[in-house]
C-alpha cells in the first residue's frame, strides 16, 4: 500500500457496518461521516478511498470462523483490506441493550494486533434514545482492548436523531478529527515508532509499514529466542 | 521420502456400533495396525503420547520397542514425545534403549501437548510451557552427545558430572523432528540444531502452517545446516480412502461426527476440499496430497491418521490396504518426479552414520570399570575425551 503519493497522498477509509438491514441505518450513519472524512481530508490535499464491510453478508463465515479458529474466503479477505486501512469508521446496532452480536464476533476473529494505533470512529443506531450509552460504555473498551486510536467523538443516532440538524455536525466534528489523525499520519508513526513493544502473534494478519507480520519479521531478540538457541 | 500412519491412541466407541474397546483390545489392534504399516510397505508408524483416558499411550517407548521385535524394515516414532513433562534425563535414556533394540529404526517428534491439566500431573506449570520445552530440548541434545553433562537451568536440578545411559547406538542420537503449529520458538529450535521441523498439518485450512514451515526453511539456511530447500519437514494429515468416493464419505462420516476435533459447524465436504483432511478415492487422496507440496515445497515424511474416532481394527486394516497398494506406489512416484534437485533425504539411522563417520570407524562406547561407588571417573567410556573430564561432587 503506498502511504506516500507523488502528488496528492491516497488514504483508505474502511466502514464496518453491522447493521443488516438495506437500507441499515447503521451503514446511512457510518456513510455519512465517510463522505465528511473524504471532504475534510481533500482539504488538507489528500486523498482517499472508501470500502465498505458488511457484515450480514459474512454471518455465516464469521460465524464458522469463530467455532474452527480459522477465517476463510471472503471473510479473510475483508480482515486483510481492515489490516490496511488508515481510518476506520464502525457502526452497530443495538439490540438488547448491547452492541449486535454478530459485530462482537467479527472482532472477535481479529488478531488482537491488527488495530493497533488505527484511527477509529465508533458509532452506534438503536430504536430509542434510551441505549445512547450503548457506544461509549461497549465500543470504547471494545476498541481500548485493541489499542485502537479512539477518536473523541462518539455518534449515536435514535430515530429522532436523523431529524436533527446536531446530528450532522457531530458527525462533521467526528470527521474532522479523523482526518486530523489520518491526515497527520498520527496513527501511522505510533506504529512505526513503537511496533515491537506491542504483543504480537505469530500468523497475525496486521500489517507494518505495508508489510504484513510474516516469517522474515518474527522478533528474533526475545529471551525465549535466545533460549531457542541453546541459551537460558 | 518416508509415508506413514501416525496415532493418538485414542480409545472411542464406535458410532455404527456404540461399542468400546477395552484398553487390551485397542492396545493389542495398535500392535496389529503397526504390523501392517511394514506389510503394506509404509515406512513409519507413530504412536502419541497422553496420560489420561480416553488414551492409552503413556508409554511409548515400551509400545515401540515391542513393535521393534515384530517388525523388521519399517521406522518407529512419536507423535508426539512430550518435551515438556517429561524429565529429558528420561528421554534420553528411554529413547536411547529403544534406539538400540529396534537396531536404529527409532526416531521421534517432541512437543508441547495440548493437554492442560497434564502439567501439574507431573510437576509441572503450563504457563512456563514454552520455555520449559525449550530448556528441555537444549538438555536432551547435550546428554545425547556428550558423554559426561554438567548442566544448569531453570527448570530442574542441575547435573554435575552425568553420563546418560546407553549412549546412543553407535553414538549417533536418534533422529529429532520439532513438532509445533504456532510456535516460531519451536521452530527457531529446530532449524538452529538442523532438527527436522514436522506440522499436524491438521484441523486447519489447507497450507495454514506454511508460514511456519518457511520460516523453519529459511533459519535451517541461517544457522548453515544447508539450503532452505534442504531443511528436513515433515507433515500430517488424515486420510479414508474408498475405492468409489461417494462410498468414502458415507463410510466415514459416523466417525467425522464422532470426532470432537472438528467443527461441526462445517458439513464433511468443506473439510474435504479447505482442509488437509482427505476423503475419496485413491486418486483423490493422491491428488490432495500433492497439493501439501505446493504450500510447503519439497519434503521428507507424510504420515496420515488412520485409526481415529473408533473405527474398528478391520477397517483400519483395509484402509491401509488401500493406502499402501493404490495410493503410496503412485505418491512415490509422482513425488519423486517433481522433485527439485538438491533435495534432503528422509533421515534414517544409516544415513546418519554415514553423515558422521564415512567410511571411518563406528564408534561403540565401552565403559570404564566400576570404581566401587557407582561413579567411574574422570572418563566414564575408554574413548571419552579426555580434554572433557567430569567434573563430580565430592563423596565423603
Amino acid at each position: 500500500m503506498t502511504r506516500e503519493g507523488m502528488t496528492r497522498e491516497l488514504r483508505s477509509l474502511v466502514v464496518i457496518n453491522g447493521g443488516i438491514g438495506d437500507p441499515s441505518s447503521s451503514r446511512r450513519l457510518a456513510d455519512k461521516i465517510a463522505r465528511d472524512t473524504v471532504a475534510q481530508l481533500a482539504a488538507r490535499n489528500v486523498d482517499a478511498s472508501i470500502r465498505a464491510i458488511d457484515l450480514g453478508p459474512l454471518a455465516g463465515e464469521i460465524a464458522h470462523a469463530i467455532v474452527s479458529g480459522f477465517p476463510a474466503g471472503a471473510l479473510l479477505d475483508a480482515i486483510s483490506e481492515l489490516a490496511r486501512a488508515d481510518g476506520v469508521i464502525v457502526a452497530t446496532p443495538v439490540y438488547k441493550a448491547g452492541i449486535s452480536g454478530l459485530f462482537k464476533s467479527f472482532i472477535d476473529i481479529l488478531d488482537d494486533d491488527l488495530l493497533v494505533a488505527t484511527p477509529v470512529v465508533l458509532t452506534a443506531t438503536a430504536g430509542t434514545a434510551r441505549h445512547a450509552l450503548v457506544v461509549d460504555d461497549q465500543l470504547r473498551p471494545l476498541f481500548a482492548y485493541m489499542r485502537a486510536l479512539s477518536v473523541p467523538t462518539s455518534l449515536f443516532a435514535a430515530p429522532e436523531d436523523w431529524a436533527d440538524p446536531s446530528l450532522s455536525r457531530r458527525s462533521r466534528r467526528a470527521a474532522m478529527e479523523l482526518a486530523a489523525l489520518v491526515a497527520g499520519r498520527v496513527g501511522a508513526s505510533m506504529a512505526e515508532a513503537g511496533w515491537d513493544g506491542y504483543q504480537h502473534s505469530f500468523g497475525s494478519q496486521a500489517v507494518h509499514r505495508g508489510v504484513q507480520i510474516d516469517g522474515d519479521v518474527v522478533d528474533l531478540d526475545t529471551d525465549l529466542m535466545r533460549r531457542a538457541t541453546g541459551g537460558i | 521420502m518416508q509415508f506413514g500412519v501416525f496415532s493418538v491412541s485414542d480409545i472411542t466407541a464406535d458410532p455404527t456400533t456404540g461399542r468400546t474397546p477395552s484398553e487390551a483390545e485397542r492396545i493389542d489392534a495398535v500392535v496389529r495396525i503397526a504390523q501392517k504399516t511394514e506389510e503394506v510397505g509404509l515406512d513409519v508408524f507413530a504412536i502419541g503420547e497422553h496420560h489420561n483416558p480416553p488414551f492409552f499411550s503413556s508409554s511409548p517407548t515400551t509400545l515401540l520397542a515391542h513393535i521393534a521385535a515384530l517388525t523388521s524394515r519399517i521406522i518407529l516414532s512419536t507423535s508426539v514425545t512430550l518435551i515438556t513433562t517429561n524429565d529429558p534425563v528420561r528421554i534420553a535414556e528411554e529413547y536411547a534403549m529403544a534406539q538400540h533394540l529396534a537396531k536404529g529404526r527409532l526416531d521421534l517428534t517432541l512437543g508441547r501437548g495440548n493437554t492442560v491439566p497434564v502439567y501439574p500431573w507431573f510437576g509441572q506449570d503450563i504457563r512456563q510451557g514454552l520455555p520449559l520445552a525449550l530448556d528441555n530440548y537444549n538438555l536432551l541434545h547435550r546428554l545425547w552427545r556428550e558423554d559426561v553433562v554438567d548442566w544448569e537451568g531453570q527448570f530442574r536440578s542441575a547435573l554435575q558430572g552425568f553420563t546418560s545411559t546407553p549412549r546412543p547406538l553407535d553414538d549417533v542420537p536418534p533422529f529429532v523432528w520439532h513438532g509445533s503449529i504456532r510456535t516460531p520458538e519451536t521452530a527457531e529450535q529446530a532449524a538452529y540444531y538442523g532438527n527436522g521441523f514436522f506440522a499436524n498439518n491438521l484441523f486447519a485450512p489447507n497450507g495454514h502452517f506454511a508460514r511456519l514451515v518457511h520460516f523453519y526453511r529459511e533459519r535451517f539456511e541461517h544457522y548453515g545446516h544447508g539450503t532452505k530447500e534442504q531443511a528436513i519437514v515433515g507433515l500430517g494429515g488424515q486420510a479414508f480412502i474408498s475405492k468409489r468416493s461417494q462410498d468414502a464419505f458415507d463410510t466415514f462420516r459416523p466417525y467425522f461426527d464422532a470426532a470432537p476435533v472438528y467443527d461441526h459447524s462445517v458439513p464433511l465436504e468443506r473439510w474435504a476440499e479447505a482442509s488437509p483432511l482427505s476423503v475419496g478415492s485413491p486418486q483423490q487422496v493422491i491428488d490432495k496430497t500433492l497439493e501439501f507440496r505446493e504450500f510447503f515445497g519439497d519434503y521428507q515424511r507424510q504420515l496420515w491418521i488412520m485409526d481415529h474416532s473408533g473405527m474398528p481394527l478391520e477397517m483400519v486394516l483395509d484402509q491401509l490396504d488401500l493406502l499402501g497398494a493404490e495410493v503410496v506406489p503412485v505418491l512415490r512416484k509422482e513425488m519423486a518426479a517433481r522433485r527439485a534437485p538438491g533435495v534432503a533425504e528422509a533421515p534414517t539411522h544409516a544415513s546418519l552414520v554415514r553423515a558422521r563417520y564415512g567410511d571411518g570407524e563406528v564408534r561403540q562406547p565401552r565403559p570404564n570399570a566400576n570404581r566401587g561407588d557407582n561413579v567411574t571417573g574422570t572418563s566414564p567410556y575408554r574413548d571419552s575425551d579426555p580434554a572433557r573430564p567430569a567434573v563430580y561432587p565430592v563423596l565423603r
